[in-house]
C-alpha cells in the first residue's frame, strides 16, 4: 500500500489522463496491479472502480497477478512463429509439468519482441536467448533449476 | 540567447558556430571540431558495438563488456561508442573498428568471446578476413588491402539509405553528433525563414505520403488542422509500433532519436501546435529510454521549450508508453488511449484534424513519416521526388523477416521490385528451399504468391490490385510453411486484438479463426458428408471475410479479412487439399493427420506406449498396439520413436 501511495505522490491533482500512466508506474514498482491498486487510483482520480479496472484490463502490459522469479516470455512474433516458436512453447510448458505458472516460472506467449533476425527468441526476466532449439529450452530449464537447488 | 545551451559547452558553441552559419562556411576551428564529431579526423582508434535491442538479443552487451576488458587489460586507448542498428540483424552482434587514417572495419558474429581475438589482431594493424563483414570506403581514409567493400555488399547495394544513413554510425544520444551531421539545421531554418504554410507547401512539393500503412499525403493531413481555428492543437507521433515481425520505428528510433524529435518540432511548428505526444509501445525499452534522455538533451540545449531562440514558438514533447493494444495504431484508438481510456477507435469523420486528442485539432503520424521530414527540408522537396516513382516519392522501410538468407532491416526506394527486395538484397531463400509467398505489411496485409513476385512496390502499384503496403513488415515465406497455419497465426492474432467494440470484427474474426482451425484439424467422423461440410466452411469464410470488411468500424476490422481473402484468392488449391484429402503438403498442420499402427509390423516394443503423452496407445507386451482414436491428439511422437516404421499416417 505504501508503494501505491507514494505513486500516487507523484501525481497531485492530475486529471484521468494519467490513469495510464499512474498504473504503469504502479506496476513497475510491484510487479502486478492489485485489486487495492485499483481501489486507491480510482479514489485518487475521482473516477469510478469500474472505469480503472475496464482500461487496465484492456491493455496486455497490466497483470493482475505477480509473476514468479523467473519470467519466460517466448516471442510469437511473425518470424519466430515460422521458425517454429509454437512446439518451444509447448515444450517449455511440457518441462514444467505442464503448468504456465509454478513456484519459479511462469511461462506467457507474447508479441514480437524484436529480434526477428534471429528467431525463435526467448527472454527470461531480462536475459535473450536466441534461435531456440527444443534442446536448448530443456538446458535452459535444467541450468535455472540446478542454480536454485544449489545451496 | 542561447542559455541554456550553454551549460554543455560544445553544444551552445555548434548552435553559434553551425546552425546559425547559413553559408556552410566554416572557420578552420569550427570545421576540425565537426570533422572530430563526424570522425573524419581521429584522434585514437574508436571501436563501435551495435547495441540496438537485435544486437543486445545477439550477446552485443557481453561484446561490450569484453572489448572493454580488451582495453583494460592492454591497457590501450580508444573510444568505445555504442551505436545503434545498421540493419543486418543476421550478422548481429557487428563489431566496427576504425584506426586514426584508416577505413572503417566491420565486423560480423562477434560473441564476447570472439573480441579479443578480433581486437588483438586490429590493434596490431592486421585485419584477416575470417570475421569481417566489409569496410567503408569515405574520404582521407585509406582501404585495408583485400578486404571487400561494405557499400558492395549485396545486402546494401541495392538499398537507397537516406533514413538509415547515419544509423549505426551517431552515437544516438549524443546531441553534438547529431548537430554535426546537418541535424537541426532543417528545424532552425524553418523556425527563422517560413512561415506555418510555408513549411506545409514544401512538404507537399515533395510528395511524401504517410508511412504507417495508410499513405495518405502527410501535407494535406498538416494543412487540414493548419487551417482549424482552435487555441489548442496537438500533434502525435505514433510509435505503437505492434504488427508482429515489423520493427522499423523502433529500429530508428534507438539509432537516431534526434532525427525524430527534430521531425515532430517541425510538424508541430507546421500545424501550430504547441505540445506534441509520442505514443511508443512500452515493450520498447531501449527505445523509451533513449527518447528521455534526448527529449531532455534537447530541452537542455534549447531546441524545446518556451521561445525557442527568440522565435515565439513554445514546444512541449511529451512520451507516453502504450501499454500494449494492437488497436491503437489506429489514430482515434490511439487518441482515447492517451486521453486514459480503453482503446477503442471512434467514427469517422469528425476525423482527428476536426476533434481529435481533447477535443481540439489533432496530426497523428508515424515514426517513419516524421523523420522523412527534416531531410526533406534540408535537401528540398526536388531532391526527395528524385528518389522513388513519379507518384511515391522517397523511400520505404521493411523489415526483412522469415526465410531468407539475410534478415534485418532495409530501405529501399519505391519502384524497386519484391524480386529485386528477396533475391538481391535478402540472398535468396534459405537452404536452398524456393519461394512459396510474401506477406507485405503485418497480420492485416496481403499474401503475394511466389509468382507476383515482381511486383512493383508503389502505393500505386498495391492500390490496382487492392492491396496495401502497409506499415513495412515483410514476411518471406518458403515452400516449408503452410498458408492455412499462417492465415490462422494472423487471425488469431487479429482476433485477440480486436477491441469488441463492433461486432463484424470482434465475432467475425473469432468465426473465421474457428472455421481455419476446423480445417486444419483432424474430423470427427470419417465419412464423405464431413468433407462437404468442411468445405461449406470454406465458402463461408469467403463470405464472412466480405461482410467484415464491409461492415467493420475501423481500419482494423476492414483489414482483418485481407489474409483469408488473399489466400483463397492465390491458395485455394491448398485449402481443397486440407479438406478433402487431409493433406498438409507442408507438414505443418499435424493435426490433420491421423496415425494407425500396421499389425503386421508392429512387434509389440511398447515403446510408443511409454512415449504416448496423452496415453492414446494401448496394447500387450509382444502383440500388436492400437491408437485410441479419441485420446490421439496427431502429435506424431510414436511415428518418431517407432523402430520398426509400423506406423502409418493417413
Amino acid at each position: 500500500m505504501t508503494e501505491i501511495k507514494t505513486v500516487l505522490q507523484d501525481y497531485q491533482n492530475r486529471e484521468r489522463e494519467y490513469l495510464i500512466p499512474i498504473l504503469q508506474d504502479i506496476q513497475s514498482l510491484i510487479g502486478f496491479i492489485s485489486p487495492d491498486a485499483i481501489a486507491a487510483v480510482a479514489l485518487h482520480l475521482k473516477i469510478p472502480t469500474s472505469k480503472v479496472y475496464a482500461v487496465a484490463s484492456f491493455y496486455d502490459q497490466f497483470k493482475f497477478l505477480p509473476f514468479a522469479k523467473y519470467r519466460i516470455k517466448v516471442c510469437n512474433g511473425t518470424g519466430c512463429h515460422i521458425e517454429g516458436s509454437g512446439a518451444i512453447y509447448d515444450e517449455l510448458v511440457k518441462l514444467l509439468g505442464g503448468e504456465t505458472r509454478t513456484e519459479l516460472f511462469s511461462i506467457e506467449r507474447v508479441q514480437c519482441l524484436g529480434a526477428c533476425g534471429n528467431a525463435p527468441v526467448i527472454k527470461i526476466n531480462d536475459k535473450f536467448y536466441i534461435a531456440v532449439t527444443l534442446e536448448m529450452a530443456a538446458d535452459i530449464i535444467k541450468s535455472i533449476k540446478a542454480l536454485e537447488d544449489a545451496p | 540567447m542561447i542559455e541554456k545551451g550553454q551549460d554543455t559547452g560544445l553544444t551552445g558553441y555548434l548552435i553559434e558556430k553551425v546552425l546559425k552559419n547559413y553559408s556552410g562556411d566554416y572557420p578552420p576551428d569550427v570545421k576540425r571540431e565537426i570533422d572530430l564529431l563526424l570522425r573524419r579526423h581521429l584522434r585514437r582508434p574508436v571501436i563501435y558495438v551495435g547495441t540496438g535491442t537485435c544486437g543486445i538479443a545477439a550477446g552485443a552487451d557481453a561484446t561490450l563488456k569484453a572489448a572493454k576488458e580488451y582495453l583494460k587489460i592492454n591497457q590501450l586507448e580508444a573510444d568505445l561508442i555504442e551505436v545503434g542498428c545498421v540493419g543486418l540483424c543476421s550478422a548481429e552482434p557487428l563489431l566496427d573498428y576504425q584506426a586514426p587514417g584508416r577505413a572503417r572495419v566491420s565486423f560480423q558474429h562477434v560473441t564476447a568471446d570472439k573480441v579479443y581475438e578480433i581486437l588483438e589482431e586490429c590493434f596490431h594493424n592486421h585485419i584477416s578476413d575470417e570475421h569481417v563483414l566489409g569496410q567503408v570506403a569515405s574520404e582521407g581514409h585509406e582501404l585495408w588491402h583485400r578486404i571487400p567493400l561494405i557499400q558492395e555488399n549485396p545486402f546494401f547495394k541495392k538499398q537507397h539509405r537516406i533514413l538509415l544513413y547515419d544509423c549505426g554510425e551517431i552515437s544516438p544520444t549524443n546531441l553534438d553528433e547529431y548537430i554535426a551531421r546537418d541535424g537541426y539545421k532543417a528545424f532552425l531554418k524553418v523556425l527563422m525563414n517560413y512561415p506555418p504554410e510555408e513549411v506545409c507547401n514544401i512538404v507537399g512539393q515533395s510528395g511524401l505520403k504517410g508511412r504507417g500503412g495508410g499513405g495518405f499525403p502527410t501535407a494535406t493531413k498538416w494543412n487540414n488542422a493548419r487551417l482549424m481555428a482552435s487555441d489548442k492543437k496537438f500533434v502525435i507521433c505514433n510509435a505503437d509500433e505492434s504488427d508482429p515481425g515489423a520493427y522499423m520505428d523502433r529500429a530508428l528510433v534507438e539509432s537516431n532519436p534526434y532525427r525524430l524529435i527534430e521531425g515532430i518540432s517541425i510538424a508541430a511548428y507546421a500545424v501550430g501546435a504547441s505540445k506534441a505526444y509520442i505514443y511508443i509501445r512500452s515493450e520498447y525499452n531501449l527505445a523509451v529510454k533513449r527518447l528521455q534522455n534526448s527529449l531532455i538533451r534537447a530541452k537542455e540545449a534549447g531546441f524545446l521549450g518556451e521561445n525557442i531562440f527568440n522565435s515565439g514558438f513554445n514546444l512541449q514533447i511529451i512520451l507516453r508508453q502504450g501499454p500494449g493494444a494492437f488497436v491503437c495504431g489506429e489514430e482515434t484508438a490511439l487518441i482515447k488511449s492517451i486521453e486514459g481510456h480503453r482503446g477503442t477507435p471512434e467514427t469517422k469523420p469528425p476525423f482527428p484534424f476536426e476533434k481529435g486528442l481533447f477535443g481540439k485539432p489533432t496530426v497523428v503520424n508515424n515514426v517513419e513519416t516524421l523523420i522523412n521530414v527534416p531531410l526533406i527540408l534540408l535537401h528540398g522537396p526536388l531532391w526527395f521526388k528524385s528518389i522513388g516513382t513519379e507518384t511515391s516519392t522517397g523511400t520505404k522501410l521493411f523489415a526483412l523477416t522469415g526465410d531468407t538468407v539475410n534478415t534485418g532491416l532495409v530501405e529501399v526506394p519505391f519502384g524497386i521490385t519484391l524480386e529485386e527486395i528477396i533475391y538481391e538484397i535478402g540472398g535468396g531463400i534459405k537452404n536452398g528451399a524456393s519461394l512459396k509467398a510474401i506477406q507485405i505489411g503485418g497480420p492485416s496485409g496481403s499474401l503475394v504468391p511466389a509468382a507476383h513476385s515482381d511486383l512493383q512496390i508503389d502505393y500505386e502499384a498495391f492500390h490496382k490490385r487492392h492491396q496495401i503496403i502497409g506499415s513495412g513488415g515483410m514476411v518471406v515465406m518458403d515452400e516449408n510453411t503452410c498458408i492455412l497455419d499462417m492465415i490462422k497465426y494472423f487471425i488469431n492474432f487479429l482476433q485477440k486484438e480486436s477491441c469488441g467494440k463492433c461486432i463484424p470484427c470482434r465475432e467475425g474474426t473469432n468465426r473465421m479463426y474457428e472455421i481455419l482451425q476446423m480445417i486444419t484439424t483432424r474430423p470427427k467422423q470419417n465419412d464423405k458428408h464431413e468433407s462437404l461440410t468442411r468445405f461449406q466452411g470454406v465458402i463461408q469464410l469467403e463470405n464472412l471475410a466480405k461482410v467484415i470488411k464491409e461492415t467493420s468500424l475501423c481500419g482494423l476490422g476492414k483489414t482483418a479479412p485481407n489474409p483469408v481473402l488473399s489466400a483463397l484468392e492465390w491458395f485455394r488449391e491448398e485449402f481443397e487439399e486440407h479438406v478433402f484429402e487431409r493433406k498438409c503438403r507442408a507438414n505443418v498442420c499435424k493435426n490433420l493427420i491421423e496415425y494407425v499402427i500396421s499389425a503386421e509390423r508392429c512387434t509389440g516394443c511398447m515403446v510408443c506406449m511409454k512415449k504416448c503423452p496423452y496415453d492414446a496407445i494401448t496394447g500387450a507386451p509382444l502383440e500388436p498396439h492400437l491408437i485410441i482414436r479419441d485420446k490421439c491428439t496427431s502429435c506424431g511422437i510414436c511415428y518418431e520413436v517407432c523402430k520398426f516404421s509400423a506406423i502409418d499416417f493417413i
